[in-house]
């Protein structure tokens, strides 16, 4: 892999593949006028990927959807969009249309939305080919063919006539990628590429849209809100903040020096791996642990077919007063574990024990008795909390359902739990929908405290919620449960969540674990290939250390065999050919750099 | 409005929701909180035709119950609509554009005042409908949640059921059922009217119970042992309101439309009470020597069906702003 600072552009016409300059968008809504972006300047270059970082609602994404001439009808642009030369703004509708695809692609967050399920990957490779007039029949066929073998697709002869559901998250992502390169765009508009996918597919996708810019010399405005993924692919950084960019500079400048408040809180907010040493372990006193499973079975039926197994054979256990963290990557069993553990699904064998009585076997009545002493934490804040209630109302649900207190002692309760969760005590009379996210997870943790459980079930309760936001939730999760010493069992796909909270992490893998143990042990000196996997695939705000990860998961993937997962140009070597014809000489084909390290 | 206000408006709309910025700060307030019933209330005040409807409505209810009077408390209006009379005039209509005169819509073969007979057709058909619109939405809704919240066994039975009352051709049901229970009144023949159209709602609800009951405050409230029937009324159902709201709107302009049918076949209300649609059944041979007959209570169904079609376009969109125009 060359270094990132060997990669400098080339110059063509004014040196930019997408630049903004003034743009400003506003959008009339109900209630009078949004302003979403405000008088932003911007630029890539060829072969340079520029990262546009901010939390969600910035602008970020409207900025990027504004240079494919793709807003809503109630935005209003000023300012100019300027794409390989041509300026947006002035575009007709069939100018726009060819520009989309030609000039500037797009690869989407949710891989499995951005394709049509009902279509196969061959026509809608094809469509985009033939539609830009690029190749038609068989001659498309061969470049869908090609272009497939290009981003790492195996088989791609006999995979091309698939759906999109025959493929894994990464692969679908891998395949959108491609179709983004079919008609060799001059620059790629990534919003997000890897949000939805595991961290070790994370990895690889990374990877290669890395090789893209160093071998095809295409320009990246990559959006993402991770710092990781910035310092691991950015060469210049671009921090939005409401609107506006607040800092805009080298990726070593920004994440090593930041100038602007906003950007040095963002970056504090970053959870990093290794950050809390070693703790001691959590030593229970007499009495049942608050959790305890043992060789849990949950399987799913499925019509005409074997049940599929979603946990196998789990057991774990949480002390009281304990954090345990149970990590994995989706589909791993951790979220069913959880539900589990609830008594919201039936478990297929074994034992799930609450404050020592199983709930496998239990009755309603001492279900819901026992279920007073169990709160639970959700991973969506849109979806958790009732519409129709008043956050008041949410918050005393527990109690009104057990019947504890009166009206008063259920109002004052709501007003102490508002206070432990920093919200101010007048929200208890507004809706959800006039919370932000992190504010709504407040509301749903408070709720989960509102009957002094001894266990918490929290699932995910951070991952949708932005970095900063996130940080305050978990310091604000940590002191509460100190105060109220209960046992949580904390699902999460962040090891470095998982490493900031936790006092015991189990690791599981498509629903077997892989390794549990003391939180510093599994973290600092994993002991399974698979763990150590996860733990190099995370990355680190700081390119230079972000560097050598990457430079050691390379050598460790060696080691175990792994393939690298950069373009595999050697494997289309017509390529050259193909991009002459299209891209009429304009597009100078940089020498070409040699794959992977 | 400021900013914040935004997300409330479209709830998972495409752009970006400007607030989140403010999160880093310190969570404040500035403006005034809103339910979402109010929201709702905002956006349907907005909807020009659907005001209009509702004032078309109110017009039409207060006309047809204060004019001639309902029960045994007496109307306004000096003539009721059973008593026959001289015929003055051919029974022309009298009314002018700034009076009404003796008899402002005309009068019947036998003398009767045609404007008293068109006002009592007006609150039967009016009745009748609300009544079926009301009655057929608590049945479907019961039905449809209870499908689509407890699923298995009792989904299949009740959805089966459903199928069954879909697949009889409503207005041979609604004949039957209406001529045999036409002599007990209006409301028993607003009753069974109702027990043959919950059809569609029951299906609606349904599909919106099956898709709220997948959200994660609904697992919330069962992990804290609520019961079934609590999580159905306090969380499941209030957020149907706005589905059923409207789909019982429709129902009701429906509900006009079969009544009117039934009783123009003749196995619907039964004289000598009336409604509109026996009334132009009564005199349809009249349409070419005497058309006020005919005109009169068929502008009367007009305007209802049209008003409430109205209203239910101006809750849909209030209750989905998705679906409207932009902005």
């Amino acid at each position: 892999m060359t270094t990132v600072e060997n990669s400098t552009p080339q110059p063509i016409d004014d040196g930019t593949v997408l630049s903004f300059s003034g743009l400003d968008v506003k959008f009339n809504t109900e209630f009078g006028k949004v302003h979403a972006v405000k008088g932003i300047s911007l630029e890539v270059r060829p072969g340079e990927v520029l990262a546009l970082v901010g939390e969600s609602g910035s602008g970020k994404s409207v900025t990027s959807t504004s240079a494919l001439g793709l807003l809503p009808r109630n935005a209003t642009v000023n300012g100019a969009i300027n794409v390989a030369g041509n300026s947006v703004d002035t575009m007709g509708d069939r100018a726009l249309r060819k520009m989309r695809g030609d000039d500037v692609a797009m690869v989407f967050q949710e891989p499995m939305t951005a394709l049509n399920p009902v279509l196969s990957v061959r026509t809608q490779m094809v469509e985009a080919l033939e539609l830009h007039g690029k190749a038609y029949g068989k001659a498309a066929d061969a470049r869908a063919i090609e272009l497939l073998a290009m981003v790492g697709i195996p088989d791609p002869e006999k995979r091309l006539y698939q759906y999109p559901h025959e493929f894994s998250g990464g692969q679908r992502q891998r395949i959108v990628i491609a179709m983004a390169l079919s008609c060799d765009p001059k620059v790629i508009i990534a919003d997000e590429p890897t949000t939805a996918l595991d961290v070790t597919v994370q990895a690889e996708i990374l990877d290669l849209l890395r090789s893209l810019k160093d071998e095809l010399n295409t320009g990246i405005l990559l959006i993402t809100h991770s710092m990781g993924v910035v310092a691991d692919m950015a060469d210049r950084v671009a921090v939005m903040y409401k609107g506006d960019i607040v800092e805009q500079g080298t990726a070593r400048e920004v994440l090593t020096q930041p100038q602007h408040d906003y950007t040095k809180r963002l970056l504090d907010a970053v959870p990093r791996l290794g950050s809390r040493g070693e703790t001691a372990p959590v030593v229970q006193g007499e009495g049942p642990k608050a959790l305890e499973v043992n060789d849990l079975v949950v399987e799913y039926h499925r019509q005409g077919k074997e049940p599929f197994r979603a946990v196998d054979s789990v057991s774990l256990s949480v002390k009281r007063g304990e954090i345990v963290g149970l990590v994995g990557e989706s589909g791993s069993g951790k979220s069913t574990i959880a539900r589990c553990a609830l008594g919201l699904i039936p478990a297929a064998s074994g034992e799930v024990a609450i404050l020592g009585e199983d709930i496998t076997k239990m009755r309603r009545k001492p279900l819901k008795a026992l279920r007073k002493r169990v709160g639970v934490v959700f991973q969506d804040p849109a979806s958790s909390l009732n519409p129709r209630l008043p956050v008041g109302d949410c918050i005393a649900e527990p109690m009104d359902v057990h019947k504890i207190g009166t009206s008063k002692s259920r109002r004052d309760k709501v007003a102490e739990l508002l206070d432990a969760v920093e919200l101010p005590r007048d929200v208890a009379n507004r809706y959800p929908h006039e919370l932000s996210g992190g504010q709504r997870q407040r509301v749903s943790i408070a709720r989960a405290l509102s009957l002094d459980p001894e266990l918490l079930v929290a699932d995910e309760p951070t991952s949708a919620l932005d970095v900063s936001v996130q940080a305050s939730v978990l310091k604000m999760f940590t002191h509460l449960q100190e105060q109220y010493n209960f046992g949580c069992l904390f699902v999460s796909h962040d090891l470095a969540v998982i490493d900031m909270l936790a006092d015991h992490v189990v690791v599981l893998k498509d629903g077997k674990v892989v390794e549990q143990g003391a939180r510093h042990q599994v973290l600092a000196d994993p002991q399974q290939e698979y763990t150590k996997r996860l733990l190099m695939a995370a990355p680190v705000p700081d390119p230079e250390e972000q560097r050598q990860r990457r430079l050691e998961r390379y050598d460790f993937m060696k080691e175990i065999g792994e393939e690298d997962h950069g373009l595999h140009l050697d494997e289309a070597p017509d390529r050259k050919d193909l991009m002459g014809g299209s891209a009429g000489g304009e597009g100078q084909m940089p020498p070409g750099v040699s794959g992977g390290n | 409005m400021s900013e914040d206000r935004r997300d409330s408006a479209m709830q998972g709309s495409p752009e970006p929701l400007p607030h989140a910025g403010s999160e880093i700060d310190d969570p404040q307030f500035t403006d005034k909180s809103y339910s979402q019933g109010q929201l709702v209330r905002r956006r349907f005040f907005r909807h020009k035709g659907a005001i209009a409807g509702l004032a078309v409505l109110i017009f039409i209810t207060l006309l047809a119950f204060t004019s001639i009077g309902i029960g045994g408390i007496s109307g306004w209006w000096d003539k009721d609509f059973t008593s026959t009379g001289t015929v003055l005039n051919g029974g022309k209509p009298t009314i002018g554009w700034f009076y009404l005169g003796e008899h402002p819509f005309g009068q019947d073969s036998t003398g009767r005042d045609y404007f008293a007979r068109v006002m009592r057709g007006t609150q039967v058909s009016l009745i009748i409908a609300f009544v079926v619109g009301i009655a057929s939405t608590m049945i479907g809704t019961v039905i449809g949640a209870v499908a689509g919240y407890f699923r298995g066994w009792a989904e299949s039975l009740l959805m089966r059921v459903t199928d069954l009352f879909i697949i009889i051709p409503l207005l041979v049901f609604a004949a039957v059922l209406g001529r045999i229970a036409g002599d007990s009144g209006i409301f028993v023949f607003a009753l069974v009217l109702a027990a043959v159209t919950w059809t569609g709602l029951a299906r609606l609800v349904r599909g919106e119970v099956l898709s709220l009951r997948e959200r994660e405050f609904v697992s919330a409230a069962r992990a804290i042992g609520t019961g079934n029937w609590r999580i159905i009324l306090r969380h499941i159902l209030p957020n149907t309101v706005g589905v059923i709201i409207v789909a019982t709107t429709f129902a009701i302009a429906s509900a006009i439309l079969l009544e009117t049918a039934l009783s123009y076949l003749g196995f619907g209300v039964q004289p000598p009470d009336i409604s509109l649609g026996s009334l132009i059944s009564e005199y349809q041979t009249a349409f070419t020597s005497r058309p006020w007959l005919f005109w009169f209570p068929g502008v009367f169904i007009l305007a209802i069906a049209l008003s409430v079609n109205f209203i239910g376009d101006g809750l849909r969109d209030a209750f989905d702003p998705r679906q409207g125009k932009d902005g």
